[in-house]
């Protein structure tokens, strides 16, 4: 049986017509809130419509008025089934003193897998430069790491050797904080190659760190090393680690092993958290980024090295206090296990 | 508006029982639309940037140079985020190609969802001109590249909004097969849906088909309808193949008694 198109567009397109003008009142502002006899006659509407498709869709196979049809019922089927939650409005202060810290905890694992890579790729690092010299050329990405360690140290202890960066230092600090998020970010995003790129890239930057420490080790360079390194990899390295982290737990969503539930369920559990978690690493990174453009490059004697030393231990003891008791609750029900994030 | 060429759809099931399907967008009209963000990007930040950075380098030209590495990072990282956020899953180069980003349940994207299939565009264009998420989308059963399965989204096409006009199938003609109202209503019972649709679907297009296709297209579906039912050869004779199928059409899909065209050859409805 075909359905009487002529007279069925008639007798419904006034119903049609006003479920746009609800839709388009809806889409200008998607926070509006709408009285009750207004959602009544949108529901109304919605099921009407619906059920003009279901009779298009059986009766007759007009593309065309099927086409309208359907994109007038897949808007107000968007607008009736998203729930409420994703217009929450979003707190900074709650969200860094809470939302991070317990999303970080929620997903320690990964975070110290990436911290064994990362010191698997360090000792191989190591052991390449101690036991092959050319290796360093092939392992340092940065020209100024190139040369001799103690020849950089004697330059850089020099009197004026802390206004080598005069006048660039903002320039290098934002260098540093994009460079660097970026670097987090494909750690997360490459989490998509089931976690084999993220593994890749921290074991990369693991050998990267560990030949740099061991040339400098070696050199008899430990005091400049740890001073120069410490106030800023504070932050920067377990920023990274936390990119790393969210590409493990994006891994680990994607491969679902063991767990008894739809991909497309594990990937939606985990996406709040990869959100928050790269959100804390960008924010962790922009903090490095001051503290090695404005901190790390004075030495002794312009900053003495125990100086340095300390207040990198320190900013490491209150990241680490941080982690672990920041938006802890007092007593009461445990927090909760699933995506809490933005 | 730019046309786009058919291809995959997704289908949403709704809980009344309605199913709908939702065009997907495929990997040349996405890159096209890509191109023209990249377009829009190349603008802002060449807007953007000596604006920024002078108006900080009056304070300090070091803080001006470090306005302008953060202003590269902040377009090239948060454009496809705040613009499919605010445009609610649209770019404005997604915008110029009809396309629109959603949820694969049909549903409203969240933030999350806007943030990480941006932010996974960092494997998505690798190694270059993102050829990693142009053969994902090709093997994708979705047509999703890497950030949207992880986000669970879909890039869909935005379907024309407007209804069939019925008046002119016949095209102001006097419809011949109406003076057979048997026949006619052998016609409807015989004729799939499918069939039927088929049938309306090349009248509603002939003017976009080239000269060639339409004649053979409209010889081919008359020579299938006077198979279904034969009408006497008063009715068809000296009628093109065009008309005749314009014709079957009318009395498929415009039954009732008031019908425009009837009332104006005049001739007793089916």
């Amino acid at each position: 049986m075909i359905i009487d198109l002529d007279r069925f567009i008639a007798t419904e397109r006034p119903y049609w017509e006003d479920l746009e003008a609800c839709l388009q009142t809806l889409e200008a502002d998607p926070d509006r809130r709408m009285a009750y006899d207004e959602v009544l006659r949108f529901d109304y509407l919605y099921r009407r419509t619906a059920s003009g498709l279901a009779q298009i869709a059986t009766y007759a196979t007009d593309p065309q008025m099927r086409a309208y049809l359907e994109n007038v019922v897949a808007r107000a089927y968007s607008a009736i089934y998203t729930t409420r939650g994703g217009g929450r409005r979003f707190r900074p202060w709650s969200w860094l003193r809470g939302t991070f810290p317990r999303v970080f905890r929620r997903h320690l694992a990964p975070f110290l897998v990436s911290a064994v890579i990362l010191m698997a790729g360090g000792v191989f690092g190591a052991l390449a430069v101690g036991l092959d010299g050319e290796a360093k050329a092939v392992l340092m990405p940065f020209a100024h790491l190139q040369g001799d360690p103690s020849e950089r140290v004697t330059r850089e202890e020099q009197a004026d050797g802390h206004k080598r960066l005069d006048g660039h230092m903002a320039q290098f600090s934002s260098q540093l904080m994009t460079h660097n998020t970026k670097v987090a970010i494909l750690a997360m995003a490459l989490g998509m190659t089931w976690g084999i790129g993220t593994v890749l890239l921290v074991f990369y930057n693991g050998a990267i760190l560990g030949a740099v420490l061991l040339d400098y080790i070696q050199a008899g360079e430990r005091l400049f090393l740890t001073g120069w390194l410490l106030p800023h990899g504070a932050f920067e390295i377990p920023a990274i680690l936390i990119g790393s982290q969210a590409g493990l737990v994006l891994a680990g969503a994607l491969i679902g092993r063991g767990r008894p539930v739809a991909l497309r369920a594990r990937l939606m559990a985990v996406r709040g958290d990869l959100v928050t978690l790269i959100a804390g690493c960008g924010l962790m990174l922009v903090w490095a980024g001051l503290v090695e453009a404005f901190f790390s490059q004075y030495h002794a004697p312009v900053l003495p090295y125990s100086f340095k030393i300390g207040f990198g231990v320190l900013e490491l003891m209150l990241l680490a206090l941080f982690f672990s008791l920041a938006g802890r609750e007092p007593a009461g029900p445990a927090t909760p296990k699933h995506s809490e994030g933005l | 508006m730019i046309a786009i060429p058919h291809g995959k759809t997704v289908e949403i099931h709704t809980p009344e029982g309605v199913t709908f399907a939702l065009p997907l967008a495929g990997p040349v009209v996405r890159f096209l639309a890509w191109i023209a963000d990249l377009g829009c990007i190349l603008v802002l930040f060449f807007t953007l940037q000596p604006l920024m950075a002078g108006l900080f380098a009056m304070l300090d030209p070091d803080l001006g140079a470090a306005v302008s590495v953060l202003t590269y990072f902040a377009i090239t990282v948060g454009y496809g985020i705040a613009t499919e956020w605010w445009l609610r899953g649209q770019t404005p180069g997604k915008r110029l190609f009809s396309l629109r980003v959603l949820d694969l349940q049909g549903l409203r994207l969240r933030f999350s969802q806007v943030v990480i299939r941006n932010l996974l565009r960092a494997v998505d264009s690798l190694p270059l001109a993102y050829l990693v998420g142009g053969l994902a989308c090709f093997g994708s059963r979705h047509g999703q590249r890497l950030g949207d399965l992880a986000a669970n989204t879909i890039v869909a096409r935005r379907t024309a909004l407007t209804l069939p006009d019925l008046e002119g199938i016949t095209g102001g003609q006097f419809n011949s097969l109406r003076a057979y109202p048997r026949l006619t209503a052998r016609l409807r019972q015989r004729v799939a849906p499918e069939e039927a649709g088929l049938a309306l679907s090349a009248v509603m297009r002939r003017s976009r088909l080239n000269p060639e296709a339409r004649v053979a297209l409209f010889a081919e579906l008359a020579a299938h309808f006077k198979t279904i039912v034969t009408f006497p050869p008063a009715a068809c004779e000296d009628i093109p193949d065009e008309q005749y199928v314009r014709n079957v059409v009318d009395v498929l899909f415009r039954r009732s008694s008031g019908s425009l065209n009837d009332r104006r050859s005049g001739t007793p409805s089916a």
